[in-house]
Order: structure tokens, then sequence, then C-alpha cells
């Protein structure tokens, strides 16, 4: 099976199965693979069943629903207009740029998936509708410091990578739509053994693949593949392909290599005491203990099933993840978390303002009401007459919203040598007490470390601190100091702050001696230049900035640094962790 | 604005997650408890056991027409419309299901506290009063899931109608209060963002699940999840036996709250406990009193004793220490070693 084929399954199976599957995290740029892809779900999908696009950027209005207010005005009562989920209802729902969605937006997808239905609560109308979709979520993410929010791919039973597909192959439907109907009439009756639905759960957990969700998902899967062959019972085979779809692109570890397979004869005796190799698998042995027989067999169908998961786990996935440990889960997604103001559509009200209630703005109903009672004469009615009020698009009061951009804070920690050396633990304080600063005014927090040859972000933007604290505290020390790159990092998480709409402040612990340039060459007077160079980009940025001097003596260098990224400079030559933290406390303060 | 109604997974059908099940029954049981927090991960059932909750709870009497189902037999918590209907003499009641209503996320302000009605106003330009979720869920359950997510003004409307029971509303030329009792329900994931001081303590008790690790549970869940799917009606018929039984032993819960006795001496551990965690202010060691007082009744117990305050004083303690958003043990560790040392071994 080649991953092409594997991706014409998954739009076969996503056709079946709707919204038991949750949906397809497809991720790919914009290329001929995705387009055949969409069409083939589109084909296999009866007519009836609609597919419809959004935007990552939808508005709850259009995505949930809310006051239709031409109808409203119209029909002399409220109206409620549907939003895209509900009128999606059976179908499936496909968000363009997914990567992009808010995660109050993901949220709301989320409560879709799970109840099947949409509550909407808004603008004085309640509507409770039915919205059995399935989400196609197009990720178009490059770097690592975007994805599709992870709670949203918990929900999903397909996680799809497109990209290096030969635009010169086309993907291939893999079954016709008869197939699929046919499949939809004999799903209901597909039975599986116990022994394979422990195989499935085990093989999810020894990949580390997901929630009690991706499991069930797994076992979904399996069924609708005997249904896709004509059989009403899930074979070895079923369940091969589903754990193949389903967990390998979410492995997390390696499955622990039974390399030495003990051989029928011995294992069966020894093996429920033993706990070997593998931890989960033991557990069956547990549980069954009385009959050996069924027991084997559950191993060994476990064993197929994981060798196919495995088979389909990408090359270097695995190396990527264990590298990243956590620092990518969740990372984008979590740093997003309630961020975004969505220019003063939301937060609290200020005032209202004349204008017609359009995208994101809400109708101010008694303002409404209020401009438009002076002219009823005028217009022909009377408040007594027939009682209605006649309103004119010049009446239209929207209500103003006003929000709190949030802030960010990011910490650029030197652990190079030098700085290891004079005081990186007292930096680390710092940074803690800081963090409880962060934590009180509900502030966000990057950590970039720069040592060696680079700077790396440590923890993208989050509100969880306990994870800031967490990633700085395994910080080693050591190496040149590559100033420039560090500034360089923390230029490129400041802009992308704010496009967020969000404040970025720098904290810069360090003492300025740069040893390695941009190239990562070693020289100091290369490294130097670089580093102002970068400290100028950042002067331009207009974007605040603390110097903090941790050498043991102020430097003439970190000076000169600290004023060409027009930072506030401290030096603190003895200074323990508390006085660092007041003096930086005090500086991003008077820098707000 | 019925709800579409549909098979919910029964309550005694959840796989594991006792902590859960046991802080939920402990407020059905004293719903003056005040909410419970559910934080864990994704897809452990948060929000079906809370849905399932709402399907196990009996039913109450709440007065004929009273927009806010006041409670006939409490006459002081009765709303004014009810204060200004019936000034004395009899009242006409009704069995009503026990309220359970979502805050659905994207909610705007007005659906919450309520609002001028649009309907009225449009069409007869009168200024009436349409009542919002708060107030449908009072003498219930208010759900939020995603509690972390939800907007900064929401959780201040909230915050202030959790402690007063009493929902204000000042706006649109409106000026309406009305009763809102309710036990706040939320669940959420920590990871997508931390919730504010104040809100924490408004809920009672807070529960922290995992994922399921053990095969034999995973296999469980996934079984179980797989049967009701199939064939919703038959596995609700199956389980509601179980169901029926968990139900009449809240009611007979409920109805023991009242005469279950707290010896002194738990008490003095109660307080003795919570002083050594320095929780801040009264709320924690009454909270920590009614649930292990709940959780006695519930188990027939005819007295409260320590065994019943140390397996609640987790749930009851582990979201009011004073926070150090840093110290990675976590609070259940650190309750743990004040048990320890509070309440003996």
């Amino acid at each position: 099976m080649s991953a092409a084929d594997d991706a014409a399954l998954s739009a076969s199976l996503l056709a079946l199965g709707g919204a038991d599957l949750g949906g397809v995290c497809l991720r790919s740029l914009p290329q001929p693979a995705r387009t055949q892809w969409l069409e083939i779900v589109r084909e296999l999908l009866p007519a009836t069943r609609p597919m419809r696009r959004i935007p990552c950027n939808i508005p709850d209005g259009r995505l949930l629903g809310g006051l239709d207010l031409a109808a409203t005005l119209k029909a002399h009562r409220p109206i409620a207009e549907r939003g895209a989920l509900a009128s999606a209802d059976g179908g499936i729902v496909v968000v363009a740029m997914a990567e992009r969605l808010s995660a109050h937006t993901a949220a709301c997808l989320n409560a879709v998936l799970d109840s099947g239905e949409v509550l909407m609560e808004r603008e004085g109308v309640a509507l409770h509708d039915a919205a059995r979709i399935a989400v196609v979520a197009l990720d178009e993410s490059m770097g690592d410091d975007e994805s599709v929010p992870v709670s949203l791919l918990d929900r999903f039973a397909f996680l799809v990578d497109l990209n290096g597909f030969d635009p010169r192959t086309p993907i291939g439907s893999a079954h016709e739509p008869e197939e699929i109907d046919a499949a939809r009439v004999l799903l209901p009756q597909v039975s599986i053994s116990d022994e394979l639905v422990t195989a499935l759960c085990a093989t999810g957990l020894t990949l580390g693949a997901g929630s009690v969700r991706v499991s069930s998902f797994a076992l979904r899967v399996a069924r609708m593949m005997a249904a896709l062959e004509g059989r009403t019972e899930v074979n070895a085979e079923d369940a091969s392909v589903a754990g193949r779809l389903v967990f390998a692109p979410r492995a997390t570890q390696l499955p622990q290599a039974r390399a030495a397979e003990p051989a029928p004869g011995e294992e069966s005796p020894t093996r429920a005491q033993d706990p070997g190799p593998a931890p989960p698998p033991s557990e069956t042995s547990d549980s069954a203990e009385p009959s050996q027989l069924p027991e084997l067999k559950a191993a060994d169908l476990e064993d197929l099933v994981l060798a196919a998961a495995r088979a389909a786990i990408p090359p270097g996935l695995l190396e990527r993840l264990r590298s990243e440990a956590g620092a990518r889960r969740g990372s984008a997604a979590a740093g997003r978390a309630g961020a975004p103001t969505r220019g003063g559509t939301r937060g609290r009200p200020a005032g209202v303002r004349s204008g017609a209630p359009r995208g994101q703005a809400r109708l101010n109903v008694l303002e409404t009401l209020r401009s438009a009672a002076p002219w009823q004469r005028l217009r022909g009615r009377t408040l007594q007459g027939d009682g209605r009020v006649r309103i004119e698009a010049g009446d239209f009061r929207v209500t103003q919203y006003q929000q709190r951009a949030p802030t960010l804070t990011i910490f650029a920690v030197d652990a190079s040598g030098s700085s290891a050396l004079n005081r990186l633990a007292e930096a680390k304080g710092a940074v803690e007490l800081l963090l409880a600063d962060c934590y009180v005014r509900r502030d966000q927090v990057a950590v970039i470390t720069f040592r060696g040859t680079g700077a790396e972000v440590l923890l993208p933007p989050t509100r969880s601190l306990v994870r800031a604290k967490r990633t700085l505290a395994g910080v080693p020390g050591g190496g040149g100091t590559p100033m420039a790159a560090a500034i360089d990092s923390a230029l490129g998480i400041a802009a992308q702050s704010r496009r967020r709409g969000e404040t970025p402040v720098l904290v810069m612990l360090t003492d300025g001696r740069a040893n390695v340039a941009r190239n990562g060459a070693k020289g100091r007077e290369t490294a130097h230049a670089d580093a102002l160079h970068a400290a100028r980009r950042w002067a331009r940025t207009q974007v605040a900035a603390l110097f903090v001097d941790t050498s043991p003596r102020p430097s003439p260098i970190a000076a000169e640094l600290a004023a060409a990224m027009r930072a506030n400079y401290v030096a603190l030559p003895f200074a323990d962790a508390k006085s660092l933290s007041r003096v930086v406390g005090a500086a991003t303060r008077g820098g707000r | 604005m019925q709800s579409v109604t549909r098979a919910v997974f029964p309550f005694s059908a959840i796989v594991g997650q006792d902590e859960m099940k046991l802080a939920l029954i402990c407020t059905a049981v004293d719903p003056t408890i005040g909410g419970v927090l559910v934080l864990g991960d994704r897809g452990t059932g948060k929000s079906t056991a809370i849905r399932a909750l709402a399907a196990l709870l009996p039913p109450m009497q709440a007065v004929i027409g009273c927009r806010y189902a006041c409670d006939p037999a409490d006459r002081d918590a009765w709303c004014a419309e009810c204060q200004e209907r019936h000034p004395g003499g009899t009242i006409k009641a009704r069995s009503v299901p026990v309220p359970v209503v979502d805050l659905p996320l994207g909610v705007t302000e007005d659906r919450v506290v309520g609002a001028l009605d649009l309907e009225k106003a449009l069409s007869q330009g009168i200024k009436a009063f349409e009542p919002g979720l708060l107030a449908r869920a009072n003498r219930g359950f208010l759900y939020i899931d995603e509690v972390n997510l939800l907007e900064d003004h929401l959780v201040d409307l909230l915050i202030d109608v959790a402690a007063s029971g009493e929902n204000l509303v000042e706006r649109e030329g409106l000026s309406v209060r009305h009763p809102a009792r309710f036990v706040l329900i939320g669940s959420g994931n920590p990871e997508e963002g931390e919730l504010r001081p104040q809100l924490l303590d408004r809920f009672g008790l807070s529960v922290e699940i995992r994922t399921p690790t053990e095969l034999h549970e995973r296999v469980d869940v996934i079984k179980r999840r797989d049967e009701f799917e199939r064939d919703k009606s038959a596995f609700v018929a199956k389980w509601k036996k179980a169901d029926v039984a968990l139900r009449k032993r809240i009611v007979a819960g409920r109805e023991r709250v009242e005469t279950t006795s707290i010896p002194d001496s738990v008490l003095e551990s109660a307080a003795k406990l919570c002083m050594q965690l320095g929780t801040d202010g009264l709320r924690a060691e009454l909270t920590l009193m009614r649930a292990a007082r709940a959780l006695a009744s519930f188990e027939l117990a005819e007295t409260v004793d320590v065994s019943h305050l140390r397996r609640i004083s987790t749930l009851a303690l582990r979201h009011r220490l004073r926070r150090d958003p840093l110290d990675e043990s976590g609070s259940a560790v650190r309750i743990e070693r004040a048990v320890q040392e509070a309440l003996g071994a």
C-alpha cells in the first residue's frame, strides 16, 4: 500500500463514516493532490449530503448562527439564522487554513463534533439544531510554530499528509460510490471479536497514539473496512489497516520491538508472571490466565496490527517527536488560547456607534429602537397604530467593544559557557519569579535560550507557566554566545505576536559577549558586528525590551548592545534572583 | 427551544474515573457544595459523565408558570413574580426535570443574563425582560465545557452570580433581579489556558482526570462506547437498573444530609487540615465539611468520620491552595502530605 493508496482509502472511509469518524486533518499545501482528494470525497458522498467550505476566521454568527436581521425586521419578530455548521448537517465541513483557527473557533467545532448538534444562544435568539458533521481541516502549516489545534486533531480519525506527493501520479478513488453505499447498508451488521478490540487498544497504547477517543476511531475504521470488503466480521487485515491509518500518524513512541519473540512453547507458562519486554501486551495475559489459547491469539493479533501501523510511521517522525519532547504538542494551540483580540468586537462593551451590523458588529437593539422612535410619525406610523415600529437602515446602532491587548513576555536567556559560569542559575531563578508575575497578569510567555551555534525557541508563546518553568529548568549551560541569532529569534516571535494583536515585551538576560556570528562561525569581531546589526533591527520594531547584564562587572559591550536595541539596560553586578526580578518587573511595567 | 432529545450514555456504565463520579454524586446529594470542576486530558469522557448525571437526577417540584422554576416549598427563595402572584394561599406546582443548561461557546452576554424581549420590542415597542440561561439554570446545573476558553467578560458575570445566587440585570433600560442558584460544572483541558483564581473558588470540588493507561480499562471504555453507539436504547435499557439504583441512593442521601451529624473532632480535623495547607478564607472548610457530609449521607453513615474527610479532601481542597504557579509537585501531593499529618495515616 502506497501513501497515495492510503490517502484514497481515507477519503473512501470518510465518505462512508462521516460524522462517526470526526474528520480528517489534511496536511498539504494547495496542490493537485489536495484537490483530487477533496473531489474523491465529494464524488463518494451521497449527493444529498452537503460539503461546505468555511474560512478559518469565520465569525461566530456565521459558524453557529445568529439573528437574521433582515428577516427579523420584515417579520417583526426575532428570526434565527442557521450557521454554517447546522446547514452542513449530515455532511462535511471543510475548514480552509485550519492551522490559523483560533482556540475559540476550534472549541466551537469540538463541541459540535462531540454532541452532533449546534447549541446557539446568541443575540436574543436560541437555536438547537442537529449538526452531524465531519470536519476536513486543510492544514497548510509549514513551520513548527503553527498547527491545527490539538484538541481538534484528537477528534479526527485520520491525519493525512499529502505533502511530497508526486503531482504527476494523481490519487485515484479506491472505491465506487455504489460500493460505499453498499458498505453503509452492511455496516450495522459488522461485528468484531473481543481479541481484535483488545489488539487495537493495545496498539494505540504501545504507540502512544492519542486518547481513548482515537482508539474508538480505530475500532470504527476496522468495522468500515470489513463492510467495504462486503464482510460482516472484522478480520485481522481490517484491524491492521485501521491501525495503520489511525494510529501510525500519531505515534509518539516506538513500539519496543519484541526482537527475540519467544516461541509459543516457552512463552505460555511464564508469561503471566513475567511482565515481558513490552508493557501493555502483558496485561492481556493477566486477565486471561485460565485459557492460554485465546491469549496467544490476542498477542499475535496485536503484533499484526502493530506491525502494520509501524510500517506506516513516516521515517524521521519519531525522531522529531522525541527531540521536541512535547514542545510542539499543544504549543501553538495553547499559546493562542484566549489571546486574539478581534478589532474590538468582543470584550467589554464600550459605547455605541451608528453603523450597520455587518460582520462581527453586534446590533444594539435598544439604541436602534431609540434612534428610530422620533421618526415614527414622519414615517407614516405611530407607536399606537398597528403597534409596529418602523426602522430604517440609518437607525442601526452597533455596540463597540474593547479588550485589553494581552502581553507576551519573551525571555531570551543566555546559556552560553561564559554566562553559565557567571549566573545562569540566578537568571533562571529570576525568570521563575517573573513567571509568577506573568501568572498574576495572565500574560503569555515565551522562552528562547541561546548557546553554542544558535538560538532555540524552547517554549513558543503559551500561558502554561508550568511548562515554561519545566523547560527552563532543563536548560543546559555551555558553549559560545550567538547573540545575533538570539535577537533574530526574538524578533521572529515578537513579529508573530504583533500579528496576533498582542503586545510583546522582551527580557534579555545575557552578558552580551557575543562570540558566535550569525553563520555559526566563531570570532568575537564578526559576532559582535552581527549582534549590533540584529540589535538595530530590533530597535526599529520599537518593541519594549529590557537588557539585563549578567556579567560580574558591567561591561561596555553589553551597554553598547542595549543602546543599539534601544533597550533599558540594567547591570546587575551582584544581584540575587529576587532583586533581579524586582528590576525587571519595574522595567516591564514601565515599558507597557 | 427544546433541545434535540437524544439517548444519554448511562452514568453507571462509565468505566473508571471514580474520582469524577464521586464528586458529581456528592454535588447531586448536596448542591450547596457548589459545583465541580473537571480538568483533564482530551477524550476522557468529561462531557459524557456530566450529561449522564443530568439524566440520572430525580425530577423536582416547580411553581407552574414561573420562569425561574421556583421551589414551591422554599418561599424565601422565590422570585419577585412568584411573590407578587402568590402572596399567600395555595400555589400550583408540577414535577419538572432538573435543568441542566449548557453554556455553549460563542454565547453572547444577552443570552446569559437575559435581555430585552426582542419580539415584544420589535412588534409592539414594549420593554419586557426575556430571561437568559442563568434563569433557566436556576435550581439546576449550569455546564460550561472548555471553561478555560470562556471570554473574560462572561467569567466576570458568572463569578458574581455564582456567589450571590441572584442575577442582577441592568441593561438596555431594564432593571431586573431574579434568583439564579445553580451548581456550576466546568470542564476543560488545562493545557489550553488557566482559570482565574476567583472562578476556581466558585467550584466546590475539583477533579483531575487522566487518560486510562491500563489496557483492560481502555478496552472496556471502547467496548461500552461501541455498544452504546450501535444500539443506544438497548444499551440504556441494560444499564437502567444500575442507574435507578444509583438514583435511589442519591435521593436517600439527600434526605439524610440534614440529619447526618458531624462530630466536633471531625470538624477540628478539617480545620487543622485547612490551616496546615494555608487555604484562604472559610470557604475551604465549609466545602470540605459539606462534601464529607454528603459522602457520609450517600453511604448511609450516621455520622461523618475521618475516613470520609480523607477521601474527599483532595477533591475539596486541590484548587484552593495558595497557588504557586510553578510548583510542579501538584496540589494533590501537598494535600496528601497534609492529610497524613492532620488526620494521621
